[in-house]
């Protein structure tokens, strides 16, 4: 799950990690109330989406960025009208945008240096590490392919937390003064220890400002958690904003299957993630484009298939439908019913291609067969990709 | 022969009362594994499909001379019971469940390095070796007794795979799930180093999948170490940058984990790459020809 930055740096706040002080706005009437507010010369005016890039990102149709410096009340009024109800396209949000519901007005300080840090797990040591580099500010993903060198690393146990000595170590590299070791111990284990407590899959902050008076801030803050472990982090819940996902990615998941748009013009049902990457992949390679990855899982019933074919033809995009299953301990004459039930509560609007194998699967074609339905059966992986290639570009 | 599991392995189930465990159980009881008991804390006493069940891991590798333990208990207790499995000293520790918080896999990984154990998964479909011991959720009749050792991060995908080789005539020595989480017990290193030592192995099938360096990683390792022939797969080369695509470890991040860095990983190892899901098999097949 994602948050927005204010939401993040409420949390970092709460954790002990320096921020600076800021309020949301969704109007350009609350932005320049909180430009007042804060009461400092120079503030931020900064995009709340959930993707990066927004220094560098652009408002379709002006030439706004979705970070801007205020330096009136009124200056921060109409870079928040220039983003509001806007959308801004950034090198992640992809060509589409995303619309900005609320800025995030936030007091300037005055910089001396812009770092780099993140927390994440690393799967090649098996545990968290902290990660900090002097390029602050730029694409890190730059930075790691092409200067690795610039790029620190400490990893650390999460029950222990990152050692002092580890946070002085990275200072040092970092090049901070030695008057600044004390902030920079206590900035990068207080992080450390927020990422573990609160379950967190990624903490970004880019940049990370040394001030002009030696102190650490995160001036920006990138907060994902681990989807595995809300469970026990209850009150994150409330920080969910279903207006920034995609509606039928939430859709799915209340019905407890995984779906991911995409913009192809084939949808795909499969059971299990990785045949269903693969389903995606198999259809690429005969030519044609995948609409989405939809694993439905090993035990899905009637009323899960309706709801993910329901998903999937949501799209209109969709021009022909693959539904690729291997029975396992799912047989394939559960699926066949459940396609020969869906058909008949959802009604196909595309040609449906149906591939079966595994457990049950004479019985299960059988069902096809009769069910008086219009389905398309095929013979294995590449025969299904063929059919369905040839069923969308006929649409 | 065979790695990790045979005929001789002695199987209980963590989480053995539980639905899913109870069905799991009887279907790896039929299929011919020798299970001898099962662990749910408080139900020691019971019987379930004809077994012991007891209250502790101990308990049960001392009544019943357990070596290894599938685990279907539920996730916020799952890092728990791999730790009591540890503790309790089973060899072969294979945990199926999906949804560990992945922070519980990085206080769980020290302690099984520090151990004998080894822990396959979590969020797999298990090992078998076909025709004697299958621990696991995986379709035991499309498996066939023979030479090819399989391994991957996917399930369903796996019984693809299997289902190929099976109907190209080629058995399979032992296959197993490594798991589709970013911190799993066994890598394919690990299993690769198994596979080259254990005779009855001739080849090795591979199935990746995007995120993380794994496979990466296993390409290094097969160009310095294995001798047999390998042929390969990655699943997600249509996949979006950013998005988890179903697994929690299957996801492109900061620009790495992408299908095209692996399969060219592989490709300069000199490992036989299946371009489509279709052709595993016949990739296998290729890579055994390819050798001589």
């Amino acid at each position: 799950m994602k948050i927005h930055e204010y939401q993040a740096k409420d949390l970092l706040r709460a954790a002990g990690v320096p921020v600076l002080a800021g309020r949301v706005a969704r109007t350009s009437e609350e932005a320049a109330a909180a430009f007042t507010a804060l009461g400092t010369p120079v503030c931020a005016v900064k995009a709340q989406i959930h993707a990066g890039g927004r220094g560098k990102g652009q408002v379709v149709g002006s030439t706004q960025r979705g970070v801007e410096l205020a330096k009136t009340a009124d200056d921060a009024a109409r870079i928040a009208k220039g983003l509001l109800g806007n959308t801004l396209v950034t090198i992640q949000t992809g060509p589409d945008g995303q619309v900005v519901r609320q800025v995030f007005v936030e007091s300037g300080c005055a910089i001396d240096r812009e770092l780099y840090c993140a927390v994440l797990v690393d799967r090649r040591v098996g545990s968290p590490v902290l990660i900090a580099s002097t390029a602050g500010g730029m694409d890190i993903e730059e930075v790691a392919h092409n200067t690795p060198e610039l790029i620190l690393s400490e990893p650390f146990d999460p029950d222990r937390g990152l050692a002092g000595y580890q946070a002085r170590l990275l200072a040092a590299k970092l090049g901070l003064p030695t008057a600044s070791w004390r902030h920079a111990e206590a900035f990068f284990r207080k992080l450390c220890a927020a990422f573990v407590s609160l379950d967190a899959s990624l903490l970004e902050i880019n940049p990370l400002v040394l001030t002009k008076d030696g102190s650490l801030v995160a001036l920006d803050a990138k907060m994902t958690f681990d989807d595995n472990a809300l469970f026990r982090h209850k009150d994150l819940a409330a920080l969910r904003d279903e207006a920034e996902e995609e509606p039928a990615e939430t859709r799915a998941a209340a019905a407890g299957l995984s779906y991911v748009k995409l913009n192809g013009t084939i949808g795909c049902l499969v059971n299990g993630a990785g045949l269903a990457m693969s389903t995606m992949d198999l259809v690429k390679y005969h030519g044609g484009q995948p609409a989405n990855f939809l694993d439905v899982g090993g035990g899905a019933d009637v009323n899960q298939v309706t709801e993910a074919f329901r998903i999937i033809l949501s799209d209109p995009h969709v021009k022909a439908i693959l539904v690729n299953i291997f029975g396992g301990i799912m047989r394939c004459t559960t699926i066949a019913t459940a396609i020969v039930e869906a058909s008949k509560t959802v009604g196909f609007t595309v040609p449906l291609v149906v591939r079966l194998e595994g457990t049950e699967v004479e019985e299960g074609k059988k069902i096809l067969a009769t069910s008086g339905t219009a389905i398309v059966t095929a013979d294995g992986l590449t025969d299904a990709a063929k059919k369905v290639v040839a069923a969308a570009n006929a649409a | 022969m065979s790695i990790l599991v045979n005929r001789d392995t002695r199987v209980i189930c963590q989480g053995i009362t539980g639905k899913v465990g109870e069905f799991h159980t009887r279907g790896c009881l039929d299929y011919g594994t020798r299970m001898v008991g099962g662990v749910t804390p408080g139900k020691a006493g019971e019987t379930v499909v004809g077994l012991p069940v007891f209250n502790t891991v101990a308990e049960a590798r001392d009544a019943t001379g357990a070596n290894a333990t599938m685990i279907f208990v539920p996730p916020a207790f799952a890092a728990d019971a791999i730790l009591e499995a540890v503790g309790a000293g089973i060899e072969l520790v294979i945990a199926i469940t999906e949804g560990i918080p992945v922070l519980d896999m990085a206080r769980v990984m020290p302690v099984v390095n520090a151990s004998k154990s080894r822990l396959i998964g979590p969020n797999c479909p298990g090992v078998i070796t076909p025709g004697e011991c299958k621990i696991g959720i995986m379709p035991g009749y499309i498996h066939t007794p023979g030479h090819v050792g399989v391994m991957s991060r996917s399930g369903t995908l796996t019984y693809e795979a299997v289902w190929q080789l099976t109907q190209l005539g080629h058995g399979q020595s032992t296959c197993v799930g490594l798991g589709g989480d970013p911190l799993v017990g066994s890598s394919f290193i690990d299993i690769l180093t198994l596979f080259q030592a254990d005779p009855d192995t001739h080849a090795i099938l591979m199935m990746g999948e995007i995120g993380g360096s794994a496979e990466e990683e296993a390409a290094a390792f097969v160009k310095q170490h294995v001798t047999k022939p390998v042929a390969a797969f990655i699943a997600g080369r249509t996949a979006p940058p950013g998005k988890r695509m179903g697994h929690a470890g299957a996801i492109i991040s900061g620009g790495k984990g992408t299908a095209e860095a692996k399969l060219e990983a592989l490709r300069d190892a000199g490992i036989e790459i299946a371009e489509s899901p279709a052709d595993m098999g016949q990739a296998l097949v290729r890579a055994i020809k390819r050798r001589g």
